[in-house]
């Protein structure tokens, strides 16, 4: 697997991936398992996909980003069981200057979470368990400059 | 002689999720009448014990790309039914 992950996340391992003298930007960004869900304790989160659907997307997802902006991009996501405070998805973008680094880095995240199968299952403190259900976010099919408008990269 | 097309289509549905528990199984092979779409993938599940809890426009995907409700199937395709996306 490329992009999804059965073990911890190194997010440095993602910045050497990307990383090029003639790059000297670097934008991160690391998405943890946080301790609460509208207003519940949560204390584990269980990540599965549909891996070689998740594994093309974000394939298509990267290979965007890289044709839209002059950056490269390492992309990586954890799947199974994370305790609170756990990396569950990390990107990084490099670039010659800032703004293709940050614009690539927010696209990568934004569109990684719209559309790439993945799923995820709380475990709240008072024992229930459920699957997230984000809702209203729809992958209909529409072009990358719409998505980076929508994004504001 | 004329070559027709065969009357069925036999695809590969896989469910993930809160719709693998919805309907107690996570993959079944489904033979539909030809011409087939993913809509009538839907249709067919909604049939089945626990199909009931399907949203009305589940979001699908055909041998691994997002697909729409009229997207045509052929034979061995591979269906996928996607509970709403949770990653990050």
């Amino acid at each position: 697997m490329a992009y999804l992950s059965e073990r911890p996340l190194d997010l440095g391992s993602l910045v050497a991936r990307v990383s090029a003298p003639e790059r000297g930007a670097v934008a991160c960004f690391l998405g943890t398992v946080r301790n609460h869900h509208q207003g519940r304790a949560v204390i584990s989160l269980d990540y599965s996909a549909y891996v070689p659907m998740a594994e093309a997307e974000c394939t298509r997802i990267v290979g965007e980003a890289e044709a839209r902006w002059p950056a490269r991009v390492a992309l990586e996501h954890r799947l199974g069981s994370l305790r609170v405070g756990d990396a569950a998805v990390a990107v990084a973008a490099a670039a010659s200057h800032r703004d293709a680094a940050f614009a690539a880095c927010r696209f990568v995240i934004e569109e990684t979470k719209r559309r790439v199968p993945i799923w995820k299952r709380e475990h709240f403190a008072d024992g229930t368990v459920e699957w997230v259900d984000p809702t209203g976010t729809h992958p209909a099919e529409r072009s990358v400059d719409v998505a980076a408008d929508e994004w504001g990269v | 002689m004329s070559v027709s097309a065969p009357p069925n289509v036999t695809v590969r549905v896989l469910l993930f999720a809160s719709y693998a528990e919805a309907l107690g199984r996570e993959a079944l092979s489904l033979t539909l009448a030809a011409p087939a779409t993913v809509q009538a993938v839907l249709a067919r599940l909604r049939a089945l014990p626990g199909g009931e809890r399907l949203p009305a426009q589940p979001l699908c995907a055909v041998n691994l790309a997002h697909s729409r409700p009229d997207t045509p199937l052929a034979e061995g395709d591979e269906v996928a039914v996607l509970p709403p996306m949770a990653g990050g």
